[in-house]
Protein backbone atom coordinates (compact mmCIF):
# COMPACT_ATOMS: atom_id res chain seq x y z
CA UNK A 1 0.00 0.00 0.00
CA UNK A 2 2.41 2.80 1.09
CA UNK A 3 4.44 4.62 0.26
CA UNK A 4 0.87 6.18 -1.03
CA UNK A 5 2.91 8.32 -3.65
CA UNK A 6 5.57 6.75 -4.85
CA UNK A 7 2.66 3.51 -5.27
CA UNK A 8 0.18 6.18 -7.66
CA UNK A 9 -2.18 5.84 -5.09
CA UNK A 10 -2.23 9.17 -4.88
CA UNK A 11 -1.40 11.68 -7.71
CA UNK A 12 1.62 14.29 -7.88
CA UNK A 13 0.12 17.35 -7.18
CA UNK A 14 -2.58 15.38 -4.18
CA UNK A 15 1.36 14.60 -2.69
CA UNK A 16 2.10 18.23 -2.71
CA UNK A 17 -1.21 19.34 -0.85
CA UNK A 18 -0.56 16.60 1.41
CA UNK A 19 3.29 17.78 1.48
CA UNK A 20 1.64 20.77 3.27
CA UNK A 21 -0.65 19.44 5.33
CA UNK A 22 2.69 17.30 6.97
CA UNK A 23 4.09 20.64 7.81
CA UNK A 24 1.11 21.84 9.15
CA UNK A 25 1.34 19.25 11.36
CA UNK A 26 5.74 19.25 11.78
CA UNK A 27 5.24 22.68 12.67
CA UNK A 28 2.44 22.63 14.72
CA UNK A 29 3.94 20.05 17.27
CA UNK A 30 7.64 21.98 17.19
CA UNK A 31 5.80 25.08 18.01
CA UNK A 32 4.06 23.26 21.08
CA UNK A 33 7.10 21.81 22.29
CA UNK A 34 8.48 24.66 22.58
CA UNK A 35 11.11 24.53 19.53
CA UNK A 36 10.30 28.02 18.62
CA UNK A 37 12.13 29.50 20.92
CA UNK A 38 16.21 29.58 20.88
CA UNK A 39 16.30 29.47 24.82
CA UNK A 40 14.61 26.50 25.30
CA UNK A 41 16.54 24.70 22.61
CA UNK A 42 20.00 25.66 23.54
CA UNK A 43 19.34 24.68 27.15
CA UNK A 44 20.20 20.96 26.23
CA UNK A 45 23.85 22.09 26.05
CA UNK A 46 23.66 23.50 29.44
CA UNK A 47 21.54 21.11 31.01
CA UNK A 48 18.71 23.89 32.37
CA UNK A 49 16.34 22.84 29.51
CA UNK A 50 16.15 18.99 27.88
CA UNK A 51 13.53 19.54 25.85
CA UNK A 52 15.51 19.05 22.11
CA UNK A 53 16.55 15.84 23.43
CA UNK A 54 13.21 14.93 25.18
CA UNK A 55 10.97 15.65 21.54
CA UNK A 56 13.95 14.41 19.49
CA UNK A 57 14.61 11.44 20.72
CA UNK A 58 10.91 10.41 21.37
CA UNK A 59 10.14 11.15 18.06
CA UNK A 60 12.90 9.48 16.16
CA UNK A 61 11.52 6.09 18.47
CA UNK A 62 8.36 6.89 17.59
CA UNK A 63 9.12 7.13 13.88
CA UNK A 64 11.28 3.98 13.92
CA UNK A 65 8.76 1.83 15.55
CA UNK A 66 5.92 2.89 13.73
CA UNK A 67 7.78 2.21 10.39
CA UNK A 68 8.50 -1.12 11.80
CA UNK A 69 5.05 -2.20 12.79
CA UNK A 70 3.94 -0.87 9.44
CA UNK A 71 5.86 -2.99 7.72
CA UNK A 72 5.46 -6.05 9.65
CA UNK A 73 1.60 -5.50 8.99
CA UNK A 74 2.56 -4.90 5.14
CA UNK A 75 1.07 -1.25 4.97
CA UNK A 76 4.34 0.11 3.89
CA UNK A 77 7.49 -1.48 1.58
CA UNK A 78 10.30 0.12 3.02
CA UNK A 79 12.46 -0.55 0.04
CA UNK A 80 10.50 2.11 -1.48
CA UNK A 81 11.15 4.60 0.89
CA UNK A 82 14.03 7.34 0.58
CA UNK A 83 16.90 5.95 2.69
CA UNK A 84 19.30 9.12 3.07
CA UNK A 85 22.85 8.47 1.07
CA UNK A 86 26.38 8.25 3.44
CA UNK A 87 28.45 10.22 2.23
CA UNK A 88 31.05 9.77 5.46
CA UNK A 89 33.08 12.47 5.29
CA UNK A 90 30.99 15.17 4.01
CA UNK A 91 28.35 13.72 6.78
CA UNK A 92 31.08 14.65 9.67
CA UNK A 93 32.22 18.08 8.64
CA UNK A 94 28.50 19.28 8.13
CA UNK A 95 27.49 17.94 11.09
CA UNK A 96 30.68 19.47 12.94
CA UNK A 97 30.14 22.59 10.73
CA UNK A 98 26.13 22.39 11.72
CA UNK A 99 27.04 21.56 15.25
CA UNK A 100 28.83 25.01 15.70
CA UNK A 101 25.87 26.98 14.03
CA UNK A 102 23.53 25.54 16.71
CA UNK A 103 25.72 26.78 20.00
CA UNK A 104 26.00 30.13 18.02
CA UNK A 105 22.75 30.92 16.41
CA UNK A 106 20.59 28.66 19.03
CA UNK A 107 17.94 27.33 16.02
CA UNK A 108 18.13 24.42 13.52
CA UNK A 109 16.74 25.10 9.84
CA UNK A 110 13.20 23.53 10.89
CA UNK A 111 12.98 25.46 14.26
CA UNK A 112 13.95 28.84 13.34
CA UNK A 113 10.74 28.81 10.94
CA UNK A 114 8.75 28.21 13.81
CA UNK A 115 10.10 30.42 15.93
CA UNK A 116 9.93 32.95 12.65
CA UNK A 117 6.09 31.91 12.35
CA UNK A 118 5.24 33.33 15.49
CA UNK A 119 7.19 37.07 15.80
CA UNK A 120 10.94 35.86 17.14
CA UNK A 121 13.33 38.47 15.16
CA UNK A 122 16.51 36.55 16.07
CA UNK A 123 14.99 33.62 14.04
CA UNK A 124 13.93 35.96 10.98
CA UNK A 125 17.65 36.88 11.12
CA UNK A 126 18.76 33.26 11.41
CA UNK A 127 16.90 32.37 8.19
CA UNK A 128 18.93 35.27 6.57
CA UNK A 129 22.05 33.49 7.68
CA UNK A 130 20.86 30.02 6.29
CA UNK A 131 20.07 31.56 2.72
CA UNK A 132 23.42 32.98 2.83
CA UNK A 133 25.21 29.67 3.96
CA UNK A 134 23.58 27.77 1.10
CA UNK A 135 23.95 30.45 -1.76
CA UNK A 136 27.66 30.54 -0.49
CA UNK A 137 27.93 26.64 -0.89
CA UNK A 138 26.49 26.61 -4.20
CA UNK A 139 28.86 29.71 -5.63
CA UNK A 140 31.80 27.48 -3.80
CA UNK A 141 30.96 24.12 -4.80
CA UNK A 142 33.85 23.73 -7.22
CA UNK A 143 35.81 24.24 -3.56
CA UNK A 144 33.63 21.50 -1.92
CA UNK A 145 32.93 19.25 -4.51
CA UNK A 146 35.91 16.72 -3.45
CA UNK A 147 34.82 16.80 0.15
CA UNK A 148 30.89 16.65 -1.20
CA UNK A 149 31.22 13.12 -2.47
CA UNK A 150 34.20 11.86 -0.93
CA UNK A 151 33.95 8.11 0.79
CA UNK A 152 30.44 6.84 -0.97
CA UNK A 153 29.21 4.36 1.27
CA UNK A 154 25.42 4.15 -0.72
CA UNK A 155 22.77 4.14 1.30
CA UNK A 156 22.97 1.78 4.21
CA UNK A 157 21.16 1.32 7.16
CA UNK A 158 22.87 1.39 10.30
CA UNK A 159 21.28 -2.39 11.42
CA UNK A 160 22.98 -3.83 7.79
CA UNK A 161 25.96 -1.66 8.38
CA UNK A 162 26.53 -3.62 11.94
CA UNK A 163 24.82 -6.73 10.81
CA UNK A 164 21.84 -7.13 13.28
CA UNK A 165 18.28 -6.89 13.12
CA UNK A 166 16.35 -3.97 12.59
CA UNK A 167 14.74 -4.82 15.95
CA UNK A 168 17.25 -5.36 18.04
CA UNK A 169 19.02 -1.99 16.42
CA UNK A 170 15.36 0.02 17.61
CA UNK A 171 15.96 -1.70 20.98
CA UNK A 172 19.13 -0.41 21.56
CA UNK A 173 18.36 2.86 20.48
CA UNK A 174 15.49 2.79 22.40
CA UNK A 175 17.30 1.52 25.67
CA UNK A 176 20.11 4.46 24.95
CA UNK A 177 16.91 7.39 25.10
CA UNK A 178 15.63 5.86 28.09
CA UNK A 179 19.13 6.74 29.84
CA UNK A 180 19.15 10.09 28.14
CA UNK A 181 16.10 11.28 28.99
CA UNK A 182 16.77 10.16 32.56
CA UNK A 183 20.50 12.30 32.40
CA UNK A 184 18.00 14.76 31.11
CA UNK A 185 15.87 14.59 33.97
CA UNK A 186 18.15 14.92 36.37
CA UNK A 187 20.55 17.50 34.86
CA UNK A 188 17.48 19.80 34.83
CA UNK A 189 17.16 19.16 38.63
CA UNK A 190 20.68 20.31 38.84
CA UNK A 191 21.38 22.88 36.77
CA UNK A 192 17.53 24.64 37.44
CA UNK A 193 16.95 28.39 35.84
CA UNK A 194 13.62 30.21 36.50
CA UNK A 195 12.79 32.42 33.72
CA UNK A 196 14.31 32.71 30.28
CA UNK B 1 5.53 40.40 27.74
CA UNK B 2 2.55 38.61 28.86
CA UNK B 3 4.14 35.72 30.56
CA UNK B 4 1.04 34.66 32.60
CA UNK B 5 -1.04 34.72 29.74
CA UNK B 6 1.28 32.45 27.49
CA UNK B 7 -0.03 29.16 27.67
CA UNK B 8 2.55 26.34 29.03
CA UNK B 9 4.33 24.58 26.57
CA UNK B 10 3.14 20.66 25.57
CA UNK B 11 4.75 17.90 27.36
CA UNK B 12 7.88 16.81 25.90
CA UNK B 13 7.50 13.00 25.59
CA UNK B 14 3.80 13.76 24.28
CA UNK B 15 5.25 16.56 21.47
CA UNK B 16 7.99 13.68 20.81
CA UNK B 17 5.34 10.97 20.00
CA UNK B 18 3.33 13.36 17.72
CA UNK B 19 6.25 14.38 15.95
CA UNK B 20 7.12 10.93 15.23
CA UNK B 21 3.87 10.50 14.22
CA UNK B 22 4.31 13.50 11.40
CA UNK B 23 7.17 11.42 10.39
CA UNK B 24 6.20 8.50 9.80
CA UNK B 25 2.74 10.06 8.07
CA UNK B 26 5.49 11.90 5.62
CA UNK B 27 6.80 8.06 4.91
CA UNK B 28 3.82 6.57 4.02
CA UNK B 29 1.76 9.33 2.09
CA UNK B 30 4.89 10.61 0.18
CA UNK B 31 8.00 7.94 0.70
CA UNK B 32 10.62 10.34 2.80
CA UNK B 33 11.28 12.31 6.03
CA UNK B 34 10.06 15.87 6.76
CA UNK B 35 13.39 18.43 5.84
CA UNK B 36 13.51 22.65 6.18
CA UNK B 37 17.10 23.35 4.91
CA UNK B 38 15.86 21.61 1.05
CA UNK B 39 13.76 24.02 0.78
CA UNK B 40 15.64 27.15 1.10
CA UNK B 41 18.36 25.39 -1.19
CA UNK B 42 15.05 24.62 -3.56
CA UNK B 43 14.44 28.67 -3.57
CA UNK B 44 18.08 29.51 -4.09
CA UNK B 45 18.19 27.76 -7.08
CA UNK B 46 15.18 29.08 -8.81
CA UNK B 47 16.22 32.63 -7.55
CA UNK B 48 19.78 31.86 -9.62
CA UNK B 49 17.80 30.68 -12.40
CA UNK B 50 15.73 33.42 -13.14
CA UNK B 51 18.17 35.82 -12.10
CA UNK B 52 21.08 34.76 -13.58
CA UNK B 53 20.09 31.38 -15.99
CA UNK B 54 23.38 31.32 -18.07
CA UNK B 55 25.44 30.99 -14.48
CA UNK B 56 23.32 28.60 -12.88
CA UNK B 57 23.27 26.31 -15.99
CA UNK B 58 26.99 26.41 -15.86
CA UNK B 59 27.05 25.22 -12.25
CA UNK B 60 27.03 22.13 -11.39
CA UNK B 61 25.21 22.82 -7.77
CA UNK B 62 22.27 24.53 -9.30
CA UNK B 63 22.26 22.63 -12.63
CA UNK B 64 22.02 18.80 -10.97
CA UNK B 65 19.28 20.06 -8.80
CA UNK B 66 16.86 21.71 -10.91
CA UNK B 67 17.44 18.80 -13.42
CA UNK B 68 16.47 16.34 -10.76
CA UNK B 69 13.45 18.57 -10.28
CA UNK B 70 12.45 18.39 -13.90
CA UNK B 71 13.45 22.21 -13.96
CA UNK B 72 11.33 23.42 -11.79
CA UNK B 73 13.50 23.64 -8.73
CA UNK B 74 10.49 25.84 -6.86
CA UNK B 75 8.18 23.41 -6.99
CA UNK B 76 9.62 20.75 -4.64
CA UNK B 77 7.89 18.52 -1.74
CA UNK B 78 9.70 20.31 0.81
CA UNK B 79 9.07 24.09 -0.40
CA UNK B 80 5.46 23.03 -0.06
CA UNK B 81 6.03 21.31 3.71
CA UNK B 82 7.84 24.33 4.81
CA UNK B 83 4.67 26.75 3.53
CA UNK B 84 2.83 24.58 6.22
CA UNK B 85 5.58 24.58 8.98
CA UNK B 86 5.05 28.46 8.70
CA UNK B 87 1.55 28.00 8.99
CA UNK B 88 1.77 25.39 11.35
CA UNK B 89 3.87 27.26 13.86
CA UNK B 90 1.98 30.16 13.31
CA UNK B 91 -1.71 28.46 14.45
CA UNK B 92 0.16 27.21 17.10
CA UNK B 93 1.50 30.75 18.59
CA UNK B 94 -2.34 31.68 18.11
CA UNK B 95 -3.79 29.21 20.33
CA UNK B 96 -1.32 29.54 22.95
CA UNK B 97 -1.36 32.99 22.66
CA UNK B 98 2.83 33.33 22.01
CA UNK B 99 2.86 35.26 18.94
CA UNK B 100 5.09 38.64 19.92
CA UNK B 101 7.77 40.73 17.59
CA UNK B 102 10.86 39.79 20.12
CA UNK B 103 14.61 39.55 19.75
CA UNK B 104 14.53 36.76 22.20
CA UNK B 105 18.25 36.65 24.24
CA UNK B 106 19.70 36.25 27.10
CA UNK B 107 19.45 39.53 28.66
CA UNK B 108 23.15 39.32 29.87
CA UNK B 109 23.79 39.82 26.37
CA UNK B 110 22.89 42.95 24.36
CA UNK B 111 19.89 42.19 21.28
CA UNK B 112 22.58 43.33 19.09
CA UNK B 113 24.92 40.55 20.04
CA UNK B 114 22.48 37.85 19.89
CA UNK B 115 21.57 38.87 16.10
CA UNK B 116 25.03 39.22 15.24
CA UNK B 117 24.99 35.46 16.33
CA UNK B 118 21.94 34.27 15.34
CA UNK B 119 22.93 35.45 11.47
CA UNK B 120 26.59 33.73 11.82
CA UNK B 121 24.88 30.45 13.67
CA UNK B 122 22.62 30.21 9.83
CA UNK B 123 25.13 31.15 7.56
CA UNK B 124 27.00 27.62 9.25
CA UNK B 125 23.75 25.97 9.60
CA UNK B 126 23.30 26.19 5.94
CA UNK B 127 26.52 26.00 4.83
CA UNK B 128 26.68 22.76 7.00
CA UNK B 129 23.44 21.43 5.60
CA UNK B 130 24.99 21.14 2.19
CA UNK B 131 27.73 19.42 3.04
CA UNK B 132 26.08 17.26 5.64
CA UNK B 133 22.92 16.84 2.94
CA UNK B 134 20.27 17.75 5.19
CA UNK B 135 19.90 19.12 8.75
CA UNK B 136 18.55 18.05 11.72
CA UNK B 137 15.23 17.38 10.41
CA UNK B 138 15.89 16.18 7.15
CA UNK B 139 19.19 14.26 7.89
CA UNK B 140 19.21 13.46 11.60
CA UNK B 141 15.40 12.99 12.12
CA UNK B 142 14.45 11.51 9.33
CA UNK B 143 17.45 10.06 8.63
CA UNK B 144 17.33 8.11 12.00
CA UNK B 145 13.56 7.07 11.02
CA UNK B 146 14.59 5.02 8.27
CA UNK B 147 17.59 3.59 10.16
CA UNK B 148 19.80 4.97 8.09
CA UNK B 149 23.70 5.45 9.24
CA UNK B 150 23.84 9.07 7.50
CA UNK B 151 21.38 9.98 9.83
CA UNK B 152 22.97 8.93 12.98
CA UNK B 153 26.35 10.34 11.71
CA UNK B 154 24.87 13.42 11.45
CA UNK B 155 23.01 13.51 14.68
CA UNK B 156 25.98 12.84 16.91
CA UNK B 157 27.73 15.14 14.87
CA UNK B 158 25.71 17.79 15.52
CA UNK B 159 24.76 17.50 18.84
CA UNK B 160 28.22 16.38 19.84
CA UNK B 161 30.16 19.55 18.28
CA UNK B 162 27.44 22.08 19.81
CA UNK B 163 27.97 20.11 23.53
CA UNK B 164 31.54 20.26 22.41
CA UNK B 165 31.74 24.24 21.63
CA UNK B 166 28.78 24.55 24.68
CA UNK B 167 31.52 26.36 26.85
CA UNK B 168 32.98 28.72 24.63
CA UNK B 169 29.47 30.15 23.79
CA UNK B 170 28.17 29.95 27.61
CA UNK B 171 27.62 33.54 27.80
CA UNK B 172 25.40 33.84 25.02
CA UNK B 173 23.18 31.74 27.05
CA UNK B 174 23.95 31.49 31.07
Amino acid sequence: MGPLAINEIISENTNFLLAFFIGIGFGFVLEQGGFSSSRKLAGVFYGYDTVVLKVFFTGAITAMLGLLFFSLFGWIDMDLVYVNETFLWSAIVGGVIMGAGFIMGGYCPGTSFCGAAIGKIDAMIFIIGLFIGIFFFGEAYDFFEPLFHAKDMGSPRISEFFGISEGILVLIVIVAAILMFWIGEWAEKKFPREEY
Amino acid sequence: MEKSKSRKYMNPYLAGILLGLVVLAANFISGRGVGASGAIKSTIVAGVETIAPAHAAGNEFYDNFSKANDGKPIQNWLVFQMLGVIVGGFLSGVISRRLTWKVEHNPKIQSRTRLIFALLGGILFGLGSQLGRGCTSGSALSGMAVLSLGGFISMAAIFGTAFVLAYFFRKLWI
